[in-house]
């Protein structure tokens, strides 16, 4: 299972690269979605898979699933959401302001 | 009076903090250069007082702590060498200023600058000289070359003086870096920073493998500083300064600063081959080369220039040649060779007796003429007899010609190179016969460039229409400093040996330090019928037959190409190397997102992938994995599919469409891996993110087709491929090397510890609640941003724009 996943990820990491290479802002905005999925898949895989039950205690289980993996993943999608959030107002007012979205003609100040 | 060395270090310092008070207090009514004068007079009497002593064979050292714990105390130490510079920087100082408060217009300079700098550049160069601290002494040599570049570009309104200051400064720099690193390799190999204690382990620094390395870069340093060829061009430049501070810096004192350096070195080094042939052979090089050059010369200053680049480069040759004394140790080929260090001494006293006065007088004809140019000047003879009288003496000292000091250490110096033939060391056999005869033909240029200087200046045919002013004889206190220093060059002459009791022996003895009983020494004006006199009868018949016939010959000078020069050389380097940078730069700094990703991908694939192929780290069968149930195999599936479609999709809507898909899959993998916390927050996390990207649909910007070049593409692909590989292979490899068992089974205690039946919301709030606050803050500043990314769109920027 960590194998196929573990191919599932660079996979992700694949597609999300060949987005964020790309010239137009919003394969870049989906590129590094993808890649942040990518990213919590593998932070999971890393923690081990399938070890034990839910992380709740009170179960009748004794053997857990690695906790830790699964709170650094919780922070870890909030923060991207924000990320993500701010990222993409912030490329909705490039392309008001600039009319474009092409990366090429995104390019620094004249002067410099 | 215990730390009197220490104080007159200091005490050009001083005056240069309360130079400008000064300045503000009584300019214009005094000249600030009154003031000035004290600090050069007051050394030059203190210094005085210590000749008994060192003429004695005695040394005086004093120290104060710097920096204790590294070792580094500012150590003043006073032998025969650093007396000999220190009466020439105190005596020539006070001369120079005397001179300038003369030639520098009270009314129309900016004095205080002028004085702040020069007395900057006397405490640097007394503080170079004095001390024993090799990194003190790195400290004030790099002074001199801040306040000789503030020096050289004084009216800093010219172009030229810009140029002069920058060659200078780029040059002398790299010099003397390059000794820094010399410097510290002495000390590693010593294991001190006193060149004393240097000195007593020797031994040990000739054997190290440092040594080489150590010497090239101390005699760069040396080499830049002092003006040797091919390091040379930056001084003909340096005649943009004020003629007072060419005067000074650039004939009498920093130049002479590699010299020291040198000779201070050269019980360090001397005595192994390659020091002797670096040194004598790139001071015969610099010999010939500034003297050739100098008979080319159209203006007066550059003429002297290239005549201090030559006599440096006679005075280093000098220095080399004596260097063989170490290697016969104590004997009578031993003192034949250390005559050399003698002469070179002994010329070097004279060089700033007879350049400084030189350089007096072309200040003087400058000021009262308004030109420099040979071609301009001439008949200057009756209108100013003083300074042709004063330009004589300087000259035929230069030239090496009776009754004036340069003969004396002209013959020395033929006398030193002749007995280096008689008794060969270091494979001088072979080149030995060519050293007379390449000394011999500077001497020759030598004399010809010293005619040049006095007859084409004062005799032959008046032209007033051709300068600026009447020419007339200067006022009487600009030329009482020349005065002096010509009668010290004939004062030397009749009476060398007071000088070479007081200063030469020891001198003698600081360089080398085998001869502490001194040499038997007596300069003589008349030493009979011999070769060197017939040499300097050579030099004399052939040069001025050479200079009856200049017009003839130098048309030969226009035969050598520009474009062969070294300064041509150097500008050429400079801009090349501005070129260069500014076409790399250009090149990989493209102003594109996508190259500066393409490089930061490209890094991470090679350095990531490199160290898991070199350390073998790649391994794909690991022993305890997790079984595959079909569920879990349709779910990757569909994330794959989903992943393409986000990849491939034309339309945007079909995109966020796609992308939603992937983040409800990753949510629902969350639930088959246990992880309901996870599996809540993914769901609800894209479903807002879903629901802003819909949001903002019709405002965002349209998909377009990607029209770039197949090349451009399959770039963007490989780098993609790699890193998806790299990343697999790195997951992988983390998942077959466990090193340590998780840390997770203290966190099972959550309900005692916390009281939390939830592990990992008790992680989240309790156990690492600090990574949640900063969580939260990350939410409210994203927050904020977005809405005054809104906000200030509504204020009306955009339309303005």
């Amino acid at each position: 299972m960590e194998t196929l996943i573990s191919i599932l990820v660079g996979l992700l990491f694949s597609i999300g690269t060949y987005l964020v290479l790309s010239k137009s802002l919003i394969r870049i905005i989906l590129g590094t979605s993808i890649i942040s999925h990518g990213v919590n898949l593998l932070i999971l895989t890393m923690g081990g898979l399938k070890k034990g039950g839910p992380p709740l205690l009170g179960d009748i289980q004794t053997a857990f699933t690695d906790p830790l993996p699964q709170a650094l993943i919780l922070t870890a999608i909030v923060i991207n959401f924000a990320v993500t959030a701010l990222f993409l107002v912030l490329s909705y007012r490039t392309y008001k302001v600039t009319g474009t979205d092409d990366m090429d003609r995104l390019r620094g100040n004249m002067d410099e | 009076m215990v730390f009197l060395l220490l104080f007159m270090i200091f005490l050009p310092f001083i005056f240069a903090i309360l130079t400008p008070f000064l300045y503000k207090l009584f300019a214009p009514r005094v000249h600030t250069g009154w003031f000035v004068a004290i600090v050069p007079l007051s050394v030059f009497v203190l210094l005085l007082q210590y000749i008994p002593v060192i003429s004695n064979g005695q040394t005086i050292y004093q120290s104060v702590p710097w920096i204790p714990s590294l070792g580094v105390n500012i150590t003043a130490y006073l032998d025969g060498l650093s007396l000999i510079f220190g009466l020439l920087i105190s005596g020539v100082g006070f001369l120079v200023v005397l001179y300038s408060i003369y030639y520098m217009s009270k009314e129309r300079e900016a004095l205080h600058n002028f004085y702040v700098y020069m007395l900057l550049f006397m405490g640097a160069m007394f503080g170079l000289v004095f001390s024993d601290n090799i990194l003190v002494l790195y400290v004030f040599w790099e002074l001199t070359s801040i306040s000789s570049f503030l020096l050289i570009a004084y009216w800093y309104q010219r172009k030229n003086s810009r140029y002069g200051a920058q060659k200078s400064m780029l040059i002398t720099i790299f010099g003397g870096l390059a000794m820094l690193s010399g410097l510290i390799m002495l000390s590693m190999m010593s294991d001190s920073y006193n060149i004393r204690e240097i000195l007593s382990e020797v031994h040990v620094v000739t054997e190290s493998p440092l040594f080489l390395p150590a010497m090239i870069l101390l005699l760069l340093g040396a080499f830049t500083k002092s003006a040797q060829f091919p390091f040379s061009i930056w001084l003909p430049d340096a005649m943009e300064a004020p003629t007072p501070i060419s005067a000074y810096l650039h004939s009498a004192t920093m130049v002479k600063a590699g010299i020291y350096l040198v000779a201070r070195f050269t019980a360090v080094f001397g005595g192994s081959s390659e020091w002797f042939w670096i040194v004598s052979g790139v001071g015969l090089i610099t010999l010939v080369y500034g003297s050739i050059n100098a008979v080319n010369q159209k203006d007066l200053k550059a003429l002297l220039a290239y005549s201090t680049i030559s006599q440096l480069g006679l005075i280093m040759s000098l220095l080399g040649l004596g260097s063989a004394s170490l290697y016969f140790g104590n004997g009578d080929e031993s003192t034949v060779y250390a005559m050399a260090i003698i002469a070179s001494m002994f010329h070097l006293i004279n060089h700033s007796t007879f350049k400084g006065s030189l350089f007096m007088v072309i200040g003087i004809i400058d000021h009262e003429t308004g030109t420099r140019d040979i071609r301009k000047l001439g008949g200057l003879m009756s209108l100013m007899p003083i300074s042709f009288t004063l330009t004589i003496i300087g000259s035929f000292a230069m030239a090496g010609l009776p009754p004036f000091n340069g003969f004396l250490s002209k013959e020395m110096f033929f006398t030193s190179i002749l007995t280096a033939v008689e008794q060969p060391v270091f494979g001088m056999k072979m080149f030995g016969l060519f050293v007379p005869i390449i000394a011999w033909i500077a001497s020759v240029f030598t004399f010809i460039y010293c005619m040049i200087l006095v007859f084409k200046t004062f005799t032959g045919k008046h032209q007033p229409e051709k300068i600026d002013k009447v020419a007339k004889e200067a006022p009487i206190g600009m030329l009482i400093p020349p005065a002096i220093l010509a009668i010290l060059v004939i004062g030397i002459f009749f009476f060398p040996n007071v000088v070479g009791k007081n200063f030469l022996q020891p001198a003698l003895m600081a360089i080398l330090p085998i001869h502490s009983e001194g040499v038997g020494l007596t300069i003589k004006a008349w030493h009979g019928w011999n070769t060197e006199l017939f040499m300097t009868i050579g030099v004399v018949l052939f040069g001025s037959i050479m200079y009856i016939f200049l017009k003839r010959w130098t048309v030969l000078y226009h035969f050598f190409p520009k474009t062969l020069t070294l300064n041509h050389l150097y500008n050429q380097s400079l801009e090349g190397t501005e070129m260069m940078s500014y076409k790399v730069t250009n090149k990989y700094m493209t102003g594109k997102m996508r190259d500066y990703l393409v490089y930061i991908f490209g890094f991470m694939i090679v350095i990531l992938g490199g160290a898991l192929w070199l350390s073998d780290g790649i391994t794909f069968l690991g022993s305890n994995q997790a079984g595959v149930s079909i569920y879990e195999g349709v779910l990757l599936g569909a994330m794959v599919i989903s992943g393409f479609a986000v990849l491939l999709s034309k339309s945007r809507l079909t995109a966020i469409i796609a992308l939603g898909a992937l983040g409800y899959l990753v949510s629902l993998f969350f639930v088959i891996f246990r992880a309901p916390d996870l599996a809540l927050t993914q769901l609800v996390v894209e479903t807002v993110t879903s629901a802003l990207f819909l949001l903002c649909f019709y405002h965002l910007p349209k998909l377009r087709k990607e029209v770039s070049r197949i090349q451009f593409k399959l770039t963007n692909a490989v780098i993609s491929i790699g890193v998806g590989t790299v990343v697999t292979l790195l997951a992988l490899a983390v998942n077959n090397h466990r090193l340590f068992a998780s840390i997770s089974n203290f966190f099972e205690q959550s309900y005692t510890l916390a009281g939390a039946k939830n592990i990992v919301n008790a992680i989240l709030v309790d156990f690492r609640g600090f990574d949640t606050m900063l969580e939260i803050l990350v939410l409210c500043i994203a927050g904020l941003g977005v809405y005054t990314l809104i906000k200030l769109q509504l204020a009306g920027r955009d339309r303005k724009e």
